[in-house]
């Protein structure tokens, strides 16, 4: 665990699987987890694997254990929709309903899912506030407080000699840290997009995690 | 059957003899039996195909559908429109005939399934869709024949096994349906018999015949008996090239790819002192710019015009009476395929000239000679039919009307692609079009295909038939944005030239300047799935296809080992050719009938083996990735390699002392297994088989992607589904078509085991001028295990030098 960074005076282990271990607090963040995506799209005739709810969790299931949290933070869009919950697999379901049982679970609220985590346990809440930090959805220009949110699935594309290589990041700039997409069916928005770089709102960074190493690079 | 009077006097009046394949096919119309023509171009093929059809309705009276015509091509149907239409009005006949493509409106659609045309031009994705309808069972039932044209370029494809399905549809809505096959010269037409044939019955189908025309007349372009060491384009050539193109009446300048087609252009352009009218024709410009194109040519008001595949089929498109083909031709059939395209008159001969592209191509191109006048063709590689394809066929077939799965399957086998298909598989077809086919069975709800109290499948919703006909087809694009002329907001301001691939446009910058469309382009913006453009200057960008480039045929590869090893045949080649084979010879030793040559030698500090394989460019690709993964193994430290259509040739650290070890075709499929499952050929199939079999939504040209949370890309389900359901039947699908045309699996398994028996090893003293011309080959690999995280760090590093203010 020697990728830390610091932001907003907090030491922060990103993680390659996209979530963001905050040891001071003993919580664990994720952002769009976009859970039952696929179900969303076989609702319309558009037979998805299913498999992707799956992997979501036991790729979040293996992040709380290996950091040992005892808090969970999802920032929003944690169902691809509304009914997300009821289309659940049981064992998916249960799954949750353990985790928010066991830790101390907050749902914020996202433009895809708003309530919908409610129905499993945990907290939900549109925005938060932990240590000198708010965590929100989506960046809030505004806002000068340091703030944790997520909504951009940013990614960074390079090219080198030729090849192109597109990694899931995390954005970070003065104040905004803008975490990857955690869930298995979620894209990703070039970290120089302007929408991305608006949002950031300052000279920013794009984090990537590659074989143990914590590299940097300017966003522009 | 005797021709109608109304017909023979049609003939007569034109002072023109029936012609013995036209009777042929009246005869086989008559006795009731399918119908194979191969025909040269000329030989009043397409009239031919009609002439039962035409006599049929101008002695009887028939109400609706008579006759189907596809054609592979849109463009084609309008043209075959034209010539038909001229004779039944100036026979008299009243027979109404139109067209329905992708292109006809929708009011006229409509208008057709309610009063049928007599005879109906179409294309297989049209077919399909209007198999899909409720209607189609009433619209067929009277159908007497289906003519496919240009039947060779569909059998092997996935375009060919949707063509085969439905006509295994249609021959069960109209049992006595005749089918014609219009196909240009083929090496096999008893193969293409079968696969016309219901069941693949092949004794069910008349093959005709029609007399060859004049032997065509091939050239290759030699100036000073120079030919250069590398390079596969015949671009040094360019000036000679004009000067025939100055002789010439109209020329078709052939060339292998869209971005060669460009750079071509170029050439010509700059060595067009007397400003011939020269076109550009390939199949990413805009519809409406290659139908101009087409309409200059037609008129005559064009000189040249430089094109790809795009404009290989027999459309009649003006008087052409030169074909240049720019490198080499790569395949025997092709190549007589190609040069037909000059000159529409049986009994004169058709001019072709070969630009080679280097010494390599300079056999190769005396190679496709030697066989055209053999008479010698490739054989077509025919394959069981795609998956993938039956998955979204049933799907339209179940929306036209509910249907047994019993009944199904028998229909689907009828199909000659499909007529080895298990019901075993079947089955998993059909489940996989009901349910996605996953092992969890989470979407009992959502099924697509649901059974009836009578066991009959039904489509849950009318929607899904709505959002087949969207997605249906068997081709799949690159996903692209649009060039956009002009500083429009939108598209509709300015004029769309075409369209590049996305990652091509990716690597864009406003201020950059790319070639397209025959002219250097400047980006002015970009707008969504546009790029806007404006005329622009300096050094521009080659726009970047994927695939496209065919490989060297294995009969051609035969006969240019033979011309190596048939020193009687050196003295009619250039001497630069000769001297080049001469040193060979001296310096290592020329690769045998049979045998696989292997070179290593030193060079600059690293080692250096050549492979000569001659198993074209995908095996070759493939046997690169499959070496260097051994080497590594071996701690040889490979760098990397390069392939071509002739040789592979790959550098590292360490020599290799005995490449025997390393042609070991044992562990071969574990290998493959490995390095194909991470290497992009995979997904690039995964994304088309999950087109094509209906799992992800079709991006329609010109519509911006859906937003990042609207979609999933392709790339993502194949990564859930690799590690959670291995045998998915899509995966599948996708393993096969990758071992096919991507990567050449039996080619290569063929190649180990000739490396196995007879492998040759030379230590040369340094290069050898057998390896240059792929030493000069564009396209090189870098290889190592860490590749992407080695660039990633590079990249950082780069970065940070480049930011430091120390």
């Amino acid at each position: 665990m020697d990728v830390a960074f610091s932001f907003a005076g907090e030491m922060l282990v990103p993680l390659t699987s996209g979530a963001l271990w905050w040891p001071a607090q003993a919580t664990l963040l994720v952002a769009d987890l976009h859970l039952e995506k696929a179900s969303h799209f076989a609702r319309r005739g558009w037979l998805l694997p299913p498999h992707a709810t799956t992997q979501t969790l036991a790729a979040l299931i293996d992040a709380v254990e290996t950091t040992g949290a005892s808090r969970l933070i999802c920032l929003g869009d944690s169902f691809h929709d509304q009914g997300g919950p009821e289309r659940m697999a049981p064992e998916a379901r249960s799954a949750v309903q353990m985790m928010t049982r066991n830790l101390d679970w907050w749902w914020i609220t996202g433009n895809h899912d708003e309530e919908a985590g409610a129905r499993l346990g945990g907290r939900v809440m549109p925005e938060a506030t932990l240590g000198p930090m708010v965590l929100r959805h989506e960046a809030d220009g505004a806002d000068a407080t340091p703030e944790l949110s997520g909504h951009f699935h940013p990614k960074l594309v390079i090219r080198q000699r030729g090849r192109q290589i597109s990694r899931r990041c995390f954005a970070v700039s003065a104040a905004k840290l803008i975490l990857p997409a955690f869930g298995a069916f979620t894209g990703g928005l070039d970290v120089a997009d302007p929408a991305l770089r608006a949002a950031l709102a300052g000279p920013a960074e794009a984090l990537v995690l590659d074989a143990g190493r914590l590299l940097r690079f300017p966003v522009h | 059957m005797t021709l109608p009077p109304i017909i023979a006097n049609w003939f007569a009046q034109r002072g023109w003899q029936v012609r013995a394949h036209q009777l042929a096919m009246l005869g086989a119309a008559s006795r009731g039996r399918h119908a194979l023509l191969t025909a040269p171009t000329g030989a009043g093929k397409t009239l031919a195909g009609f002439l039962p059809t035409l006599a049929e309705l101008a002695t009887t009276p028939h109400e609706g559908l008579h006759t189907l015509y596809i054609s592979p091509l849109k463009a084609l149907a309008v043209d075959v429109q034209r010539n038909l239409l001229n004779p039944i009005a100036e026979m008299g006949l009243e027979i109404t005939v139109e067209t329905r493509t992708g292109d006809t409106p929708s009011d006229r659609k409509a208008r057709q399934k309610a009063r049928p045309p007599q005879i109906l031009l179409t294309t297989p994705e049209s077919l399909a869709i209007l198999l899909s309808a409720p209607e189609s069972a009433r619209l067929m039932a009277d159908v007497r024949r289906v003519i496919i044209d240009e039947i060779h370029a569909f059998g092997t494809t996935k375009r060919g096994d949707q063509l085969s399905l439905c006509l295994a549809r249609m021959q069960r809505l109209a049992p006595g349906m005749q089918r014609v096959g219009l196909s240009a010269t083929i090496s096999d037409p008893e193969s293409w018999a079968g696969w016309l044939a219901p069941d693949a019955d092949a004794g069910a189908v008349e093959i005709v015949r029609a007399e060859g025309g004049a032997d065509p007349q091939i050239e290759i372009l030699v100036i000073d008996d120079r030919i250069p060491w590398g390079g596969h384009n015949g671009r040094w050539a360019a000036r000679a090239v004009m000067q025939q193109i100055a002789r010439a009446r109209l020329a078709i300048v052939f060339v292998n790819t869209r971005a060669v087609a460009e750079l071509v252009f170029r050439d010509l352009w700059a060595e067009n002192d007397d400003s011939l009218p020269i076109g550009i024709h390939h199949g990413s410009l805009a519809p409406e710019a290659r139908r101009k194109v087409e309409a200059a040519m037609a008129a005559g008001r064009l000189r040249a015009i430089v094109a790809t595949a795009s404009l290989d089929l027999g459309l009649d498109w003006g008087d052409v009476d030169l074909v240049i083909q720019m490198g080499a031709p790569k395949g025997a059939s092709r190549l007589l395929q190609r040069t037909g395209r000059a000159n529409h008159r049986m009994d004169e001969a058709s001019r072709c000239l070969i630009v080679p592209g280097n010494r390599f191509e300079y056999l190769e191109a005396l190679a496709s000679r030697d066989a055209v006048k053999a008479g010698e063709l490739d054989p077509d590689g025919f394959r069981p039919g795609g998956l993938d394809v039956l998955a979204q066929h049933v799907v339209g077939l179940v929306a036209a009307a509910p249907v047994l799965a019993d009944a199904l399957y028998d229909e689907v086998k009828s199909a000659a692609p499909y007529a080895g298909l298990t019901r075993a598989v079947f089955d998993h077809v059909l489940d996989y079009a009901a349910t996605g086919g996953y092992a969890l069975k989470a979407y009992e709800r959502y099924q697509r295909i649901v059974p009836g109290r009578d066991g009959q499948l039904r489509l849950r919703t009318p929607a899904l038939a709505r959002q087949w006909r969207m997605n249906s087809g068997t081709i799949v694009e690159a996903v692209a944005m649009n060039v956009v002329f002009g500083s429009g907001k939108s598209s509709r301001h300015g004029r769309r030239l075409g369209q590049v691939e996305e990652y091509f446009a990716g690597q864009l910058r406003v201020g950059d300047s790319f070639m397209f469309a025959g002219q250097v382009l400047e980006v002015t913006g970009f707008d969504g799935a546009d790029i806007h453009v404006r005329l622009g200057r300096g050094s521009p960008k080659v726009p970047v296809y994927a695939g496209g480039r065919m490989p060297m045929t294995t009969r051609l590869a035969l006969r240019v080992r033979g011309l190596m090893n048939d020193r009687s045949r050196w003295q009619d080649m250039p001497d630069d050719v000769r001297e080049w084979l001469d040193l060979q010879a001296r310096i290592s030793r020329l690769p045998g009938l049979d045998d696989v040559l292997v070179e290593t030698f030193a060079r600059d500090g690293r080692w250096y083996m050549a492979v000569y394989g001659f198993a074209g460019h995908p095996a070759h690709q493939t046997l690169g990735m499959l070496l260097t993964q051994r080497m590594e193994r071996a701690g040889l430290m490979p760098l990397g390699f390069v392939a071509s259509d002739y040789a592979m040739v790959c550098w590292s650290l360490e020599p290799v002392d005995d490449p025997r070890p390393l042609f070991d075709p044992t562990v071969l499929e574990d290998e493959l297994a490995e390095w194909l499952a991470a290497s992009p050929f995979l997904r690039r199939a995964f994304r088309e088989v999950a087109i094509i079999g209906g799992l992800i939504e079709r991006v329609q040209p010109g519509v911006q992607k859906t937003s990042k949370a609207m979609s999933v890309s392709a790339d993502l389900i194949y990564d859930v589904l690799r590690k959670h359901q291995p045998d998915h039947l899509l995966l599948t699908a996708a393993w096969t078509d990758a071992r096919g045309k991507l990567t050449d699996i039996a080619r290569l398994a063929d190649l180990l085991e000739q490396a196995h028996e007879r492998l040759t090893h030379v230590r040369a003293p340094h290069v050898t001028p057998l390896a240059v011309p792929s030493m000069l080959t564009i396209g090189r690999e870098r290889v190592g295990q860490e590749a992407d995280s080695a660039l990633l760090l590079e990249a950082e590093a780069l970065i940070a030098e480049a930011l430091r203010l120390d």
